[in-house]
């Protein structure tokens, strides 16, 4: 079978909204990946949120995160609910740095917990990064992946904490309490 | 039948500190490695109703009139690993206009900005994996890293695949530009072969006489390995 080696990565850079949020961005074009799951869907409204810090502490206020993740069965798109996409696209803001996604609970898949996968590109970021997001008011207890992480102590960098309006996380870069990424 | 990895040597490292914005931004501690399950081997769909119309064609998407700069026809295949064309996939695209000035607000170089060009666009390849852009060629911008680097002309690619895993950021720069070499961004791919994967290639075969020179760039997603049972 022929091997291809893989197209090498780059980094976003500074000005992905261009491409990415053109609607935001005003370069002409619309919005993708604004709806995760259409009005109607079956599930439980939901709104996650968060920030994404750099090795000082600073929020990253141009970074882009893509949001995929099953729906309240646990599928995925083809074979999820009518009207889900699962796919979310979301710049951070530029004043706070905060990102946002309004969707449905996604429900477990398989012997996973419920999570939402993460993939985060920016300016400095030389390939994306790929975490996840799980719930603290779930039972994370035998997820596989979370008992993949050595350090108990690391797998809560992954644990969205609930309060009155979204499901908050704060994603590390780098430094105290830095956050697990992933290598699929 | 599941995705071979991804191959480190392939790609910059987090940490390229020649790039500094990558200092503060890297991880410190390895990635953890997992084996592919459902929301790793899945990934979105996008359908042609997704798209408005011109939304492939940068040279009218923007403004009332033609751009200026160099008109070009940006084209190539996505392939997977294997060799495999990937169709119907979602490929976009942005860049700097001819002048090298980005359509932001946070852009303040001197260039000066074209009123008929976003610099913003995307296609859903073909059947065969093929995808094609009507543009201007980029400029070259300097930007801040040491006091006088400057970025190759350059267009910067999203593609997804079919997996999520296969989800791929990067940049395609042009053939015989002497910039490629002194890019902090480009050099932070320590494989010279591997930089070349990036540079679009001029293919006199589908420039259009009187109207367009083009440049061919493949891109190749990850592959799935080979297994006993995989017909």
């Amino acid at each position: 079978m022929t091997e291809l080696p893989e197209t090498p990565s780059q980094t976003a850079g500074p000005f992905v909204h261009i491409g990415l949020t053109p609607g935001a961005a005003r370069t002409g074009l619309l919005d993708l990946g604004t709806a995760i799951a259409a009005e109607g869907v079956p599930g439980t409204r939901i709104r996650i949120a968060g920030t994404i810090l750099d090795g000082t502490g600073t929020p990253l206020r141009d970074a882009l995160v893509e949001a995929w993740h099953a729906d309240a069965q646990g599928r995925y798109p083809p074979d999820a609910a009518d009207g889900f996409r699962g796919w979310g696209r979301a710049a951070c803001d530029p004043e706070s740095g905060e990102w946002v996604f309004d969707t449905i609970k996604p429900g477990a898949v398989g012997d996973q917990a419920p999570h939402v996968a993460l993939w985060i590109v920016a300016r400095g970021i030389n390939q994306g990064l790929h975490t996840r997001l799980y719930f603290e008011d779930e039972d994370n207890s035998s997820d596989p992946v979370l008992n993949l992480i050595e350090q108990p102590v690391r797998r809560d960098s992954l644990i969205a904490r609930r309060t009155d309006e979204a499901y908050r996380l704060t994603i590390r870069l780098q430094g105290d309490g830095e956050t697990v990424f992933f290598d699929p | 039948m599941t995705f071979r990895p991804r191959d480190p040597a392939r790609h910059p490292p987090a940490l390229a500190p020649a790039y500094k914005t990558s200092v503060t931004r890297s991880p410190r501690l390895p990635l953890l490695s997992l084996d592919p399950g459902p929301t790793e081997r899945t990934g979105p769909v996008f359908r042609p109703d997704d798209l408005g119309q011109m939304d492939a064609d940068l040279l009218s998407n923007y403004g009332e009139a033609a751009p200026i700069g160099e008109r070009i026809l940006i084209h190539g295949r996505v392939l997977d690993g294997n060799g495999r064309p990937v169709p119907h996939t979602l490929v976009e695209v942005w860049q700097a206009n001819a002048s090298g000035r980005y359509r932001h607000v946070r852009d303040g170089y001197v260039g000066a900005l074209d009123p008929d060009f976003g610099g913003c666009g995307r296609c859903l390849t073909g059947e065969d994996g093929t995808y094609a852009f009507r543009t201007v060629k980029p400029g070259a911008y300097p930007w801040r890293n040491t006091r006088n680097d400057w970025r190759p002309a350059h267009i910067h690619f999203s593609v997804f695949g079919t997996a999520f895993l296969q989800r791929l950021v990067t940049q395609c720069y042009f053939e015989g530009d002497p910039l490629i070499a002194r890019c902090p961004i480009a050099q932070s791919i320590g494989d010279p072969v591997a930089v070349d994967a990036l540079v679009a290639n001029l293919d006199m075969g589908q420039t259009r006489p009187f109207d367009m020179i083009a440049y061919r760039f493949d891109i190749v997603l990850r592959g799935r390995r080979a297994t006993w049972f995989e017909t």
